[in-house]
């Protein structure tokens, strides 16, 4: 499914942060591509900048230093209000911890992203349908998040990032609350809804039972990426 | 949005009680010590409010307010009368003296001596007999509240109820005969005193000797005639005071208002409350947006901007403030229905509602501000913290 088409590009992207007088560098000049119709993981140890990474390309987190280009757009150069539509209007996320409104249905939870947009509720609803529909959740339209499983739930996860179609799902260690059989089956459905030609995926995982899902892998290092190698063999 | 900034609220039961509860707390509080304050501040100028048909009260120049009796010449009451615009003018005794009861006992009642032609100034109504009797020989109206408690008789046994003052019982006032013709109310007054009626010639004897015994003249103005005028021309013609009966309302008003201790100690109830309510207000949905503030971060991250989330926390909160206003409100008024008939002073006017509304909203935009602060600066990064 993979094409040439570029869908993220960082080019000596640094960060550092401070705790109290101590400059931490959670970024030390990142160089990665990654490009449209892909699954591309992230991967290595706590602390060495996976999230910061996926941070700074979902737009939530300014570098410091170096270019960050995705659709080719220079995200940091931004207001934040447009950068705030950017976001909600491009990418898609997938939280460890889910981050699905316990006071809301499954369905309102899908929902969000295209409220946030403006869609009507109606309009808003059908969709969030349609992609539960897809994650095998169809039954649970109108039950609370506590009362499913932690699997169900990031699939609800999984449909609220794709219900506004966005052109980057960023995943945080979407499998490491869960165990494997559910982490395999979480995946197997990201890679079946998520991934298509004008779509890229990027996710952040230190979970080695799902590397052979990805395309490609990006190990990083003390805020480095030190080795990207590609995948053949799916699943 | 609006719907699911709604839906986060009253998900959460707890928090929703808790929040509503502190509001509702601050809005009792509020309300009805306000209330309690209108209420006693009403007393205080009672008497006025009771005698509504002059237009015009005259007294020494040197009264504060009601109860501070500078007694005039009868003469006076002849000078007014001829001041030009003046339509009539009645004496008016009002004096503070001490009944002997069938017990011996003694008790301070109020006693106000009305025109004996007239009988302009009586009480504003009647339970039992009627006000023309007061021309029968020795005659008195007691107020009901007094018939029934200060001046009431002694029971026959122990543990008895007293017997309720009726017509035709007899009372001592400074050694003359009072035979009660009649039972009336009137507006409660602030120290609770009974209330007796009787002619200006009977007040004068009951009265200790006394060169002067006027305590006011009433007066009403001739039709069509500006008071605000005809006050300064009764001034100008008598040396005495003369104001409009809401001038001498404000007068004595603003007198309990500098020289007691009533405005502070209810300025610090209602401060309490306003304090209190805001603590637990905003403290308890101030923890609601800090345990909310993942959500709020990943509808950030999500593309809701910070107008979206102001706007989502501005609903909460103003949600929250109507239904703790209006219950605390009910819950007040509830208190002053239940003690209606009691010596509790409760009175609950709109403009109190206006004031106890402003000082929720006051509540809810701080209790909203210091969350609305928290959200508008957090980093929507902080949804990849697990």
């Amino acid at each position: 499914m993979r094409n040439n088409e570029i869908a993220v590009s960082c080019k000596g992207v640094t960060k550092s942060f401070f705790t109290g007088s101590t400059e931490v560098l959670a970024l030390r000049g990142v160089d990665l591509d990654v490009r449209m119709g892909e699954l591309l993981m992230l991967v290595g140890p706590s602390g060495c900048g996976k999230t910061t990474l996926i941070s700074v390309i979902a737009g939530i987190l300014n570098h410091d230093e170096g270019e960050c280009l995705v659709f080719g757009q220079n995200i940091k150069a931004m207001q934040e209000t447009e950068k705030t539509y950017y976001r909600g209007l491009n990418i898609g996320f997938v939280f460890q911890a889910y981050n699905l409104i316990p006071t809301l249905s499954v369905l309102e939870n899908v929902a969000i992203p295209l409220l946030i947009l403006g869609k009507s509720r109606a309009q808003a609803h059908s969709r969030a349908k349609e992609l539960l529909v897809r994650v095998g959740l169809e039954d649970k339209l109108n039950v609370f998040p506590a009362e499913l499983s932690g699997g169900q739930q990031q699939r609800v996860a999984i449909a609220r990032a794709l219900v506004h179609s966005p052109k980057l799902i960023v995943c945080d260690e979407p499998t490491s609350a869960l165990d494997g059989d559910t982490g395999r089956l979480v995946m197997e459905v990201l890679r079946e809804t998520a991934l298509s030609e004008d779509r890229a995926l990027i996710i952040v995982t230190h979970d080695n039972r799902i590397f052979n899902f990805a395309d490609r892998i990006a190990r990083m290092d003390d805020g480095r990426i030190v080795l990207v190698e590609a995948q053949v063999a799916h699943p | 949005m609006y719907r699911i900034a709604l839906k986060m609220l009253v998900g959460d039961r707890g928090k929703y009680l808790g929040i509503i509860m502190g509001l509702t707390f601050a809005s009792l509080l509020i309300t009805q010590q306000s209330s309690i304050f209108t209420g006693l501040m009403t007393r205080t100028y009672g008497a006025i409010t009771d005698i509504s048909q002059p237009d015009i009260w005259v007294m020494d120049p040197k009264v504060q307010f009601i109860d501070d009796i500078k007694p005039l010449q009868d003469t006076q009451l002849f000078r007014v009368r001829g001041v030009e615009g003046v339509e009539w003018a009645v004496p008016l005794y009002k004096g503070l003296l001490k009944a002997r009861l069938e017990d011996g006992n003694f008790q301070l009642c109020v006693v106000i001596g009305l025109d004996d032609t007239t009988l302009i100034g009586g009480p504003p109504r009647m339970i039992q007999g009627s006000l023309s009797d007061l021309r029968q020989q020795d005659a008195i109206i007691v107020n009901d509240v007094g018939a029934n408690t200060l001046l009431a008789k002694r029971p026959q046994k122990k543990g008895d109820k007293p017997i309720p003052l009726q017509i035709g019982d007899t009372l001592e006032i400074n050694d003359r005969r009072a035979v009660v013709v009649g039972l009336c109310k009137v507006s409660r007054t602030f120290q609770s005193q009974p209330v007796i009626y009787t002619t200006y010639t009977r007040a004068t004897t009951f009265a200790p000797r006394e060169r002067k015994l006027l305590s006011f003249v009433l007066v009403k103005a001739k039709e069509g005639e500006d008071l605000k005028s005809l006050c300064e021309r009764i001034r100008q013609k008598t040396g005495l005071a003369a104001y409009t009966a809401q001038e001498f309302k404000d007068l004595t008003y603003d007198y309990y208002m500098k020289n007691t201790g009533i405005p502070i100690n209810f300025g610090i109830a209602v401060a309490l409350g306003f304090i209190i309510g805001t603590a637990i207000a905003g403290q308890t949905f101030y923890n609601f947006t800090l345990e909310n503030l993942r959500y709020f971060g990943t509808l950030k991250a999500m593309g809701a901007t910070n107008g979206v989330l102001l706007r989502m926390i501005l609903l909460q909160a103003l949600m929250v403030g109507a239904l703790g206003y209006g219950l605390g409100v009910g819950g007040a008024s509830l208190f002053g229905y239940l003690f209606r008939e009691t010596e509790l002073s409760f009175r609950l006017t709109r403009e109190l509602l206006f004031v106890s509304a402003g000082a929720i909203m006051i509540i809810v935009i701080l209790s909203a501000l210091i969350s609305i602060r928290r959200v508008i600066r957090l980093e929507p990064a902080i949804v990849f913290k697990a």
